[in-house]
């Protein structure tokens, strides 16, 4: 493998690492239920795609013909993480609600609650 | 492998036990159970990105298909426990 490849996956790896680490600080750091829920989506989108195109590149480059199997890792992870973003925000929501917590602030233009029909 | 990429490797792995601290932190302490649900997804996910490095440190292509169960199986998880917090059932 040449150096600039060798190059280029070190410093796809090492974003990914820092984008990790800012997805864990946001995590344990931030204030809320609701704004701690934006930090991890850090870690299921750029990092994800990111390591991705590492080793995408690397095998790529050592094995001389293109190795495009980790896309489908890709795939999968853009089909359920917005599906498990949208449970975990209603649980959030719901349980809060339950509880008797403030709940955040409602969009300018909607209804106080969700209207039942 | 170069040393170059090895290091990178490491430091990587570094970084991403570093974030793993910072969600087991939250795991344990979160203040409500959703908390704790969404620490344990980003530990799988993290998990996964982990298996994907571990890919590149030793070279076999196997660990794609480890990854790709992880993706599954914490989604399959944390939809479960969502909905058990939600409904009070998994399965209606």
């Amino acid at each position: 493998m040449s150096l600039w490849g060798d190059a280029l996956v070190a410093a796809l790896l090492l974003a990914s690492g820092l984008l990790v680490l800012l997805a864990g600080l946001g995590l344990w750091r931030l204030p809320d239920f609701f704004s701690r829920m934006h930090a991890p989506a850090l870690a299921s989108t750029l990092a994800a795609w990111v390591v991705t195109l590492a080793t995408i590149v690397y095998f790529s480059l050592r094995e001389g013909e293109p190795v495009l199997q980790a896309w489908l890792i890709i795939i999968v992870l853009s089909i359920t993480a917005p599906v498990t973003t949208i449970v975990m925000a209603r649980t959030g929501l719901f349980r809060r609600r339950k509880a008797g917590d403030p709940l955040p602030p409602p969009l300018a233009g909607m209804p106080d609650r969700p209207t039942r029909r | 492998m170069s040393p170059l990429l090895s290091m990178a490797v490491s430091v990587t792995l570094g970084l991403y036990v570093l974030a793993m601290v910072l969600g087991l932190m939250r795991l344990m302490r979160g203040p409500n159970a959703q908390d704790r649900v969404l620490a344990l997804d980003f530990l799988y996910i993290v998990g996964m990105l982990m298996m994907l490095v571990l890919a590149i440190r030793f070279n076999s292509r196997m660990y794609f298909e480890g990854a790709l169960l992880m993706v599954l199986f914490g989604f399959v998880g944390s939809v479960a426990m969502a909905k058990f917090l939600l409904r009070g059932e998994a399965i209606e």
